[in-house]
């Protein structure tokens, strides 16, 4: 019986006077259905965690990634609908490329429907724009485990805050360039590097040079390469939950990804509503439109459905990764710390 | 790299459409709702106080288990875990029980099992914090959300035995004080004896769980029930129609006391505040505040110490591996030291007995010497003996020859004497 059908079940078997038999004597360690015995309350737990987290509010840390021009800052305002990217909050709009990768972290509040968010961006630009490419991924590297590192050191003090603060990068979004080819060996050193530390998220940058038959074989084509370059995007098939899970995470993965999107922050008139869009003589190119490009579907995805997952993946995962490597390495402890630690009676 | 963040606070900026991330709460309860709660209770109090019967009463089910016996030597406590479920959402709850607690003549150190178990707990959850390879998402905590300290409804002030053991727990455990069959005592004796419990427990600084008071949706409601501390229960899984409705009550000759009922007692209070409206709060007060005071103190205790900011990750794993070498080291000394006694003793061992070899071979050196003279002795003796002997007989021999001889010489002297006279 679903949630509701119980729950009235439950209601209802107070209101009716019913003689009722001894309660069931269940053997442990079997499950109890309380629904059947008598409305106990336990399903407010629900409620109360809710308001709890609704108090403490979210963070959440976003990363984007690729050469300059591919639209990045406009795609995170398009996303957040809002000003939340480095061009937009008082940066130089004509500043230079820089010669190195540099690392910009732009912080915001953003509330919707009782719930504030902390959202923080970071840019990287210099990324893939210099002649010599080679290990440009390295700064990028560095920035989000000195985050892991820096987690890791507030969780190990004997007086902890009460809630460590989180600059952990939640998501990593990786724009491809819309050649209609193949990915570049700079998209496929990236990603093979960082999909071991990040979640990487790979979109289709400007979409809108793409037919449809285009943009389909191209994705056919990325999906391949990065198959069997052996890069695991997020969602990673290893972390899928459960059977529903994992069904809805293939389709996402054989089919949706990577998503071809088109940001824009300026609206027009379309059919009467007004709506993001691109204008171009041909036409004015929808964003929220799906037949448009995939915009709503990314955005779906990060924020609607998979935001939480994408941090406890983070959390749970990536992080967990760092640490242990970290706590291993250090302090020359030897490569059978691991097992001794697990089977470690407590001596403490 | 250079790593630029724009300004110390950060600034609110307005949307300009529907987002959506206004669905994080559900989907964070989503998650939490598939991964399952966990909810552990501790009963605390005498034997015969209706621990087991308050749990039924609240979780509308009957746990199993017999009722304890007055006579045990001292306190134990003992766990039972159950998966609930209500609606979608799974729950394991796990109830453990003081058993024979208060029934000891000398009860010093009553409270001693009980503060073990809680800090058992912490523990354990510490040492999977510790590990290198941890899955703490997925980790059965184990720690006690919630401690019901079972008054015994005397009516006049608590036990030395309460204070005590309250006292002690209060760090480690949110209490909630509850009056347990409060139905022996009247209306008026109830609000005197709970006053007095509040003055008593406040005057021995016993800092009791307070329903919090800081989100306004529940503000008002918490701060009420908390005046109402100790909640006086009376726990019933009886059954009884009353008017139209079968409730659960205690039947009584002079009228009927309904659980159910505020006007009777407080259960709805208890039940209310414990699980439909604070068993979050609960919850995350054990992680929060209980089980960080027992962390801090337990890796002070062992010898960390916040120092500079630059050595942290190190300082905590590396102390702790240095301790476990420095243990390992002893261990090993000792196993050193008890292999050395062992050889020596076998080597002190093997020479005491070489000695007595030596000896033995001595004695049997001698003794077979000493044969060998009194063998050579009585050889002799045989010796010159026989030469005795032989002397004998040959002087025997001698002279029966002489003897035989002299007889013929004698005859043949005669003979020649006459030849010679014939001449």
């Amino acid at each position: 019986a679903g949630p509701v059908e119980s729950r009235t079940e439950a209601a209802m078997s107070e209101l009716v006077p019913e003689p009722r038999q001894k309660p069931v004597v269940p053997m442990k360690p079997m499950g109890i259905n309380a629904s059947l015995l008598g409305y106990i309350g336990i399903d407010t737990i629900i409620e109360q965690m809710r308001k709890k987290t609704m108090k403490t509010g979210f963070d959440f840390n976003i990363m984007v990634v690729g050469q300059s021009g591919l639209g990045k800052s406009t795609l995170v305002n398009t996303l957040f609908k809002s000003q939340v990217s480095r061009k937009s909050s008082g940066w130089n709009r004509e500043e230079k490329i820089p010669k190195t990768v540099e690392i910009k972290a732009i912080g915001h509040v953003i509330e919707e429907g009782g719930v504030k968010m902390k959202l923080t961006v970071i840019d990287t630009p210099g990324f893939g724009d210099q002649i010599n490419n080679e290990n440009c991924w390295e700064p990028i590297e560095k920035y989000i485990n000195e985050q892991y590192e820096k987690f890791l050191k507030e969780e190990v003090n004997i007086a902890r805050k009460k809630r460590i603060p989180d600059t952990r990068v939640h998501c990593c979004l990786y724009f491809i360039s819309p050649t209609g080819h193949s990915l570049r060996p700079l998209d496929l050193e990236f990603m093979k590097h960082l999909s071991k530390v990040v979640n990487i998220i790979p979109v289709i940058a400007k979409a809108d040079t793409m037919t449809l038959e285009e943009k389909t074989e191209f994705k056919q084509r990325v999906r391949k390469e990065l198959e069997v370059n052996g890069i695991e995007f997020y969602p990673q098939k290893e972390f899928d939950e459960d059977l529903e899970d994992k069904t809805e995470n293939d389709k996402i993965r054989q089919e949706s990804m990577p998503f071809a999107v088109v940001g824009s922050d300026k609206e027009y008139q379309v059919n009467g509503k007004r709506v993001l869009g691109r204008k171009t003589p041909w036409g004015i190119i929808e964003v929220e439109n799906l037949t448009h490009c995939e915009f709503a579907l990314l955005r779906d995805f990060v924020i609607r459905t998979h935001l939480q997952d994408l941090k406890e993946v983070t959390h749970n995962i990536h992080y967990e990764t760092y640490r242990a490597k970290r706590l291993n390495d250090n302090g020359g402890l030897p490569p059978m710390a691991v097992e001794t630690e697990e089977n470690h009676e407590s001596n403490l | 790299c250079s790593i630029v963040f724009q300004g110390e606070g950060y600034r609110t900026v307005p949307l300009s459409g529907h987002v959506g991330f206004d669905s994080l709460p559900d989907q964070l309860v989503n998650k939490s709702v598939n991964h399952g709660f966990c909810f552990n209770i501790l009963c605390v109090g005498e034997t015969g106080l209706g621990k087991s019967t308050l749990m039924d009463t609240l979780f509308n089910t009957k746990f199993e288990g017999d009722p304890a016996s007055h006579s045990q030597p001292g306190v134990q406590l003992k766990s039972s875990t159950y998966d609930l479920q209500e609606s979608n959402v799974n729950l394991k709850l796990t109830i453990v029980s003081t058993v024979g607690f208060g029934d000891q003549i000398n009860k010093e150190d009553s409270y001693k099992p009980i503060v073990e178990f809680i800090d058992a707990q912490f523990e354990a959850y510490l040492q999977e914090e510790l590990k290198i390879k941890r899955v703490l998402h997925n980790y059965h905590d184990t720690r006690i959300h919630a401690c019901l300290y079972f008054i015994a409804p005397t009516g006049h002030s608590l036990k030395s035995l309460d204070l005590v053991t309250m006292k002690k727990l209060d760090s480690k455990v949110n209490i909630i004080p509850i009056i347990a069959k409060s139905d022996a005592i009247s209306k008026s004796e109830l609000t005197k004896f709970k006053i007095k419990i509040t003055s008593e427990l406040v005057s021995n600084g016993v800092q009791i769980y307070q329903f919090p008071t800081d989100d306004e949706s529940v503000a008002e409601i918490n701060g009420t029930m908390n005046a109402h501390l100790p909640f006086a229960v009376i726990g019933s899984t009886e059954e009884l129609k009353i008017g139209n409705k079968m409730m659960k009550a205690r039947q009584y000759p002079w009228g009927t006391v309904q659980v159910e009922n505020e006007a009777h007692c407080d259960f709805v209070k208890l039940r209310e505040m414990l699980i439909r409206v604070n068993m979050e709060d609960l919850r995350e007060q054990t992680h929060t505040r209980h089980y960080e005071l027992y962390r801090r103190c337990k890796l002070e205790e062992m010898g960390f110490k916040d120092t500079d900011p630059d050595s942290k990750p190190f300082s905590l794993q590396e102390t702790y591996e240095a301790k476990r070498n420095e243990f390992l080291g002893e261990l090993q000394k000792k196993e050193e030291a008890m292999r050395q006694m062992f050889v020596q003793r076998v080597k002190e061992k093997e020479a005491e007995l070489k000695e007595a070899e030596k000896e033995l071979h001595e004695k049997f050196d001698r003794l077979k010497k000493l044969h060998q003279d009194e063998k050579k002795k009585l050889e002799d003796k045989k010796k010159s003996l026989d030469d005795e002997v032989n002397a004998f007989k040959q002087r025997k021999t001698a002279a029966e020859l002489l003897q035989s001889q002299a007889q013929q010489a004698g005859g043949s002297q005669t003979l020649k004497r006459d030849k010679e006279r014939k001449k």
